[in-house]
């Protein structure tokens, strides 16, 4: 057992940060417009000195990079307080369904574009009756030739607001019920008989938006798996969200780092506790990713200790915030950063399968407790 | 980098776990807390045959170490084993077969089975000295047989690294107690029913459970980062998330089992606490929190 990184590894971290140090700007929301348009500009600059998708096979504009060499560039990434990445539900949760599911044709059409943010994707799975229970789905897809009609309503969709294309699942077997019948689509946001429309988040921006898909064509080359398999192919995706792709260590450590910094300019006693608590729990989560990625490295798959991850880090990540609103006191509320951290954390229990879910998941399927009413 | 215990590492844990359930550790424990030390000498004996006491002095890594000491703490095995296998070697003393136990005031202001122990010493930051055992105290955890030290004469320099091997070992402690208040929780989830079925069905026990395991499992690595560095910082770390993680996994343990945890004869007591007794050994939370964010 060791915490060594090698000699490619350090090497690759100097480059990075040197990278960074020098590239590093403040961008405006993404949930905006024209902060949306800036950080696609960002993405392609990223995808320029080939660091927007390290761990991507070279063809697809990535560098091969080990996990290990990931975990430490997201270390260094938000570290260097570099911007949100916008495409992140393409990058994290869609291009690793496509690396186990998608066709060699999907892969060579989709990732490069993907790589550099030309196309920023959209989750589109939750449906106004399907939270949590995501296998109550009712959306539809009706075979047509050389490919299919969908229609019906998806919400909640993160930066739908602006992005070019969806993924998510519709029911293709009308006489299905619950996991059998569904299919994995691709979507075209600007296709004929979609309609948009932002909500609105707590922040005041059009963080997400409804979807209206009214028999809306998407050919045959856009269904990922085979159809009606939809919802195993789900379950990589979910296993992605809820694992370390989409939330790697490395922005906890950082908020952590500029947490105590915070602390240190009052040592404010009353607080120093829960200081405290917010790096050990941050370092926690990075070691404990190591463990993960050694695993990985030697073979094992990601399994139900996703949704101990996604335990964590959600409750770290409200925790850590709070702290810092409070130990700035009345200036919290004209800060410009914690706050906004702090209404984004609040999320982490809800998305990506919420906390009681992740908390179901980890009881039934890690501890083998009895299966539960639902 | 590979950050996973090794082969060697896990059989190692299994060699001893294989040796501590066929042994009753809890009838042991719970002579020992009555003075009679006869079945708990016993298992230490076996406990020194595994290579166990000396893992330092024979070549063992601080890993080893705390992989070892988390099965113990598992097993609930009685005596002032974090003293004489982790304390002692950082100050360049073999054991021998003998017992230690260690004082560091105000950290460790009692002497763990200092009665019974061959080498009593007192860890200060101007020596290292040794101590005569002087009043018993009764401690909330009755296994720990605790005595007032009396400060005698010095025999050796302050080691720093004493005290890190003491906190270290005891978070190991920690976990391993915390991980048998789980593991026996959930299986008692999986047999009890109430309203006709499994408790363990139920919401509001498995939310327990999961946020139980989620605390173990997100301590252990900073328990093997910390004995892989030794360094301070790592060392508090783990102390607390160690010591946070075995709390909560004992509050849901007793919890989970109802009123038959709260009962002298189930082990749970033992561990539950164990884990209270430790919380504050060998650093409080305050203090190692406060080694942090130094
Ligand atoms: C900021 C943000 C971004 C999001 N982005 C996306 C996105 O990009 N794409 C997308 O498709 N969706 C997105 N979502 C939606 C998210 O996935 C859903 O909100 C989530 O799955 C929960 O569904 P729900 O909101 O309908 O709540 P519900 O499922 O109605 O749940 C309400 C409450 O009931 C609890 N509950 C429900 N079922 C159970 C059960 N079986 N046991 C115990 N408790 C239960 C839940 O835990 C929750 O507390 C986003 C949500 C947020 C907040």
């Amino acid at each position: 057992m060791d915490l060594d990184l090698p000699e490619s590894t350090l090497a690759f971290r100097a480059e990075v940060r040197e990278w960074l140090a020098e590239n590093v700007v403040k961008l405006p929301s993404f949930d905006t417009a024209e902060g949306f348009t800036r950080h696609r500009e960002w993405e392609a600059k990223l995808a320029d000195a080939r660091l927007s998708v390290v761990s991507w096979p070279v063809e697809f504009g990535g560098r091969d990079v080990s996990l290990l060499d990931w975990l430490i560039f997201e270390e260094e990434y938000y570290a260097a307080a570099a911007p949100g990445r916008v495409n992140q539900n393409g990058l994290f949760m869609l291009a690793p369904t496509l690396f186990s599911h998608g066709t060699p044709e999907q892969q060579a059409r989709i990732l490069p574009k993907m790589a550099r943010s030309e196309e920023v994707w959209a989750q589109a799975w939750s449906e106004p009756e399907a939270g949590s229970d995501i296998a109550a789905l009712r959306s539809t897809a009706t075979p047509t030739s050389g490919g299919w009609l969908l229609s019906g309503q998806k919400t909640w969709s993160s930066r739908a607001a602006f992005a070019d294309k969806a993924f998510g699942l519709f029911r293709s077997d009308p006489g299905s019920e619950r996991h059998r019948g569904l299919t994995y689509f691709m979507i075209d946001l600007r296709a004929e008989g979609v309609q948009v429309r932002p909500i609105n988040q707590l922040d005041g921006e059009p963080g997400f938006a409804e979807l209206f898909f009214d028999e809306v064509f998407v050919p045959d080359e856009d269904v990922i798996g085979t159809p009606g398999e939809g919802w195993r192919v789900a379950m990589t995706t979910a296993n992605n969200e809820r694992g370390l792709s989409l939330r790697s260590p490395g922005r906890f450590l950082a908020t952590a780092d500029r947490l105590v910094r915070l602390w240190s300019e009052s040592r404010d006693p009353a607080l120093a506790d829960r200081v405290a608590d917010a790096w050990i729990g941050a370092r926690a989560y990075q070691l404990y990713t190591f463990g993960t990625a050694t695993r990985l490295a030697e073979g094992a798959s990601l399994g139900p200790e996703s949704s101990v991850n996604k335990l964590f880090w959600s409750q770290l990540d409200v925790s850590m915030h709070e702290t810092a609103l409070d130990l700035l006191g009345p200036a919290a509320e004209v800060d410009d950063t914690w706050p906004d951290g702090w209404l984004f954390s609040l999320a982490g229990p809800i998305y990506g399968g919420t906390d009681q879910i992740q908390r179901n998941i980890v009881a039934e399927r890690l501890l083998g407790l009895p299966r539960g009413d639902r | 980098m590979r950050f996973a215990l090794s082969a060697e590492q896990q059989d190692f844990a299994a060699a001893i776990d294989a040796y501590l359930s066929t042994a009753d550790c809890d009838a042991a424990a719970r002579s020992w807390a009555e003075d009679d030390l006869g079945p708990g000498m016993k298992l230490w004996h076996g406990l020194t045959d595994l290579g166990l006491l000396d893992l330092l002095d024979a070549g063992g890594s601080l890993v080893d170490l705390v992989v070892a000491v988390e099965r113990l703490g598992y097993h609930a095995v009685p005596g002032p084993w974090v003293d004489t296998a982790a304390v002692l070697p950082a100050l360049s003393i073999e054991s021998g077969g003998r017992l230690a136990s260690v004082v560091a005031p105000p950290h460790v202001p009692y002497g763990l089975d200092a009665d019974v122990a061959d080498v009593r010493l007192m860890l200060t930051p101007d020596g290292t000295y040794d101590f005569a055992a002087g009043e018993r105290l009764s401690s909330v955890d009755r296994v720990r047989r605790l005595f007032e030290p009396e400060r005698g004469n010095r025999v050796g320099d302050a080691v720093a690294l004493a005290f890190e091997h003491g906190a270290l070992a005891t978070a190991a402690q920690l976990l391993g107690a915390g991980q048998w208040l789980l593991d026996t929780s959930v299986t008692y989830a999986k047999q009890r029913k109430q309203y006709g079925r499994e408790i363990g069905g139920y919401q509001a026990i498995k939310h327990l459970l999961a946020d139980a395991v989620t605390a173990l499992e997100l301590a252990r690595p900073l328990l093997h980062a910390a004995a892989l560095t030794a360094a301070p910082r790592d060392v508090s770390a783990a102390k607390v998330a160690a010591g946070q993680a075995a709390a909560l996994a004992a509050k849901t343990g007793l919890q989970v089992h109802g009123a038959i945890g709260y009962t002298a004869e189930h082990g749970l007591g033992l561990r539950l606490t164990k884990v209270r007794a430790l919380a504050a050994a060998w650093g409080t939370p305050a203090f190692h929190r406060g080694r942090v964010l130094a």
